[in-house]
């Protein structure tokens, strides 16, 4: 007799998924989120509630029963707003019409911009150590990611050799971020300008997330795609949830040619619809009106950047000084334990959550990414008890052989 | 506004140690600076934000709309330092519009603000009228709210 629950046994995930790993990020958010009164530097998201004025949009829009579908690109007044606001920022103009897609944040907008672009094959270079989600998207889309390590001594700044030694037949676009979660990195103009003319040269697109752009400390702002001859040939994606502080709205945006968004906006159609239309409310009122927030926040952060970077290299822990986003990233080298160790036993021990700098690539190995987008009296908690676990390692090392244990 | 001074309207018991780690200024500087504010006159004094509302004291509080007649010599400068003199008055402001001077002023209770307005504030010559408004409650002070914290749950660790 056949019975309706018989168990099955066969494997229903699809093939390309089972190399991906899953983020190191949720994997020792798993293990923190198990823990009472810790103190987390592991937070990639501002510890500032969204500015009131862009709140208040948004529940402005609620009360007059702003709830339906939007278009699917984006309200047409969203869409001005940030042409507007990218012509300003980096003296690039889009046309709202037809060459800006709003999106669910920046990560949908990365990832329908790789499946819009990539044939099954196809190589999508990025650079690691880097935010979590680029390889796995590229291999989503049936494509291959290829990474260039970056490296410490050089502040982990993306040049153009770098890039052509990866480069092959099968190339098809480039993937940057700068400001760089984790490592803090920007490119000069000088480096922007060598990428930009090596992708004319070998015409590659190139893919920019521009989400820390505004958080910047140091040198100038700007953008690969007011490079000459890159407007056609880049994707320039940015959002709201970081400078905004907006992460919970979930809001985003693509800017480039055309035929690229018309692309993107078909997946986007089928797949999302729409960006919640109250999210678009107080994005437009967040661009359009609160350049002066995010200017307060930038220089908040950047007091607690000068403050923890200067804490960890005082305990011992070389850091170099990030010029943008709101990651310090140290060297843990030195202590003699993997970052992953480091990690936990700093969990373990102190109570203090970082994230192993293996969670953004293999070349993360004796980092540690430190968040401080947080308040600034829980770093300075943080960074007390940090420097007496490394003052500890310090010591038990040259009772024995083996550091920290 | 210098950067330093930005902190120290945030919170002024920060030490110079951390205010020179952030700022990234030695220690020495920091303190010859917050110095040097001080003997200029910028930085006039240091107080902590108190909810007083939650401390049940017998004070009651009012802002009074003052219209004055600026003097020949002077103008309003006269009579606006006379007034500002009182310790009952906490704060003061020359203001557009429809009355001349917004006055700040607390006491134990009714009886005794209502007579410092009565006796002392209006009698002065030339002050030529008072409308008195009394605070029933206290929302925001010195950009800082009085009510309990916002709780919002922020994952530990996060993108």
């Amino acid at each position: 007799m056949k019975t309706n629950d018989s168990k099955s046994h066969r494997d229903y995930i699809a093939t390309h998924l089972k190399g991906v790993p899953r983020s190191g990020i949720r994997d020792f958010f798993d293990i923190v989120s198990s823990r009472k009164d810790i103190i987390s530097l592991g937070i990639g998201e501002p510890d500032f509630a969204t500015p009131w004025g862009i709140r208040e949009a948004s529940i402005y829009a609620l009360d007059r029963g702003a709830t339906s579908y939007t278009s699917n690109l984006g309200l047409e007044s969203l869409r001005s707003a940030i042409s507007d606001y990218i012509s300003d920022k980096f003296g690039v103009r889009y046309d709202p019409a037809s060459e800006i897609l709003v999106t669910v944040g920046v990560s949908e907008a990365l990832d329908l911009a790789v499946r819009a672009i990539v044939n099954p094959g196809d190589e999508v270079i990025y650079h690691e150590p880097s935010y979590v989600c680029y390889a796995p998207i590229v291999t989503f889309a049936h494509g291959k990611s290829v990474a260039v390590q970056t490296r410490p001594e050089d502040g982990f700044v993306l040049e153009r050799d770098m890039i052509e030694k990866k480069l092959t037949d099968r190339t098809k676009a480039l993937l940057i971020n700068f400001p760089t979660n984790p490592t803090g990195a920007t490119l000069n103009r000088g480096q922007l300008e060598g990428i930009a003319k090596l992708a004319c040269e070998r015409d590659l697109l190139v893919v920019t997330d521009e989400i820390y752009s505004e958080l910047t400390y140091e040198g100038e702002r700007m953008s690969i795609a007011s490079m000459p001859g890159m407007k056609d040939r880049t994707l320039l994606l940015h959002g709201l949830s970081k400078a905004w502080a907006m992460t919970g709205f979930r809001l985003g945006y693509a800017c480039g040619r055309r035929d690229l968004i018309e692309a993107m906006m078909k997946i986007h159609q089928y797949t999302m619809m729409c960006a919640p239309i109250l999210s678009q409310k107080a994005g437009i009122e967040a661009l359009r009106n609160h350049d002066a927030d995010v200017e307060r926040m930038r220089r908040a952060y950047e007091k607690r950047r000068n403050y923890i970077v200067s804490s960890l290299n005082e305990m011992g822990l070389s850091c170099h000084m990030p010029k943008g986003a709101f990651y310090a990233f140290p060297d843990i080298r030195s202590c003699g334990l993997s970052s992953k160790d480091f990690a936990l036993r700093l969990l373990d021990e102190e109570n203090v959550a970082c994230v192993p700098g293996t969670a953004f690539g293999s070349s993360g190995e004796g980092f540690l990414r430190c968040s401080y987008a947080t308040d600034i009296e829980e770093i300075k908690e943080a960074m007390k008890r940090m420097a007496a676990f490394v003052e500890r390692g310090a010591r038990n090392a040259e009772r024995g052989p083996t550091p920290f244990s | 506004m210098d950067e330093l001074l930005r902190l120290l309207k945030e919170n002024a018991l920060e030490s110079p140690a951390n205010l020179a780690k952030m700022l990234g200024l030695s220690e020495k500087d920091v303190k010859d600076k917050i110095q040097e504010y001080e003997k200029n006159g910028v930085i006039r004094g240091y107080q902590a934000i108190v909810n007083e509302d939650s401390l049940n004291l017998d004070k009651v509080s009012a802002v009074i709309e003052v219209k004055i007649t600026p003097e020949r010599e002077g103008g309003f400068n006269g009579i606006a330092g006379r007034i500002s003199r009182f310790p009952e008055v906490d704060a003061m402001y020359l203001m557009s519009g429809a009355f001349d001077l917004l006055v700040f002023v607390s006491g134990r209770n009714l009886k005794e603000v209502a007579s410092f307005i009565s006796e002392k504030l209006a009698t002065i010559e030339g002050v030529v009228s008072t409308a008195t408004h009394f605070m029933l409650k206290i929302y925001k002070e010195k950009g800082v709210l009085m009510a309990a914290h916002d709780e919002n749950e922020r994952l530990q660790v996060s993108p």
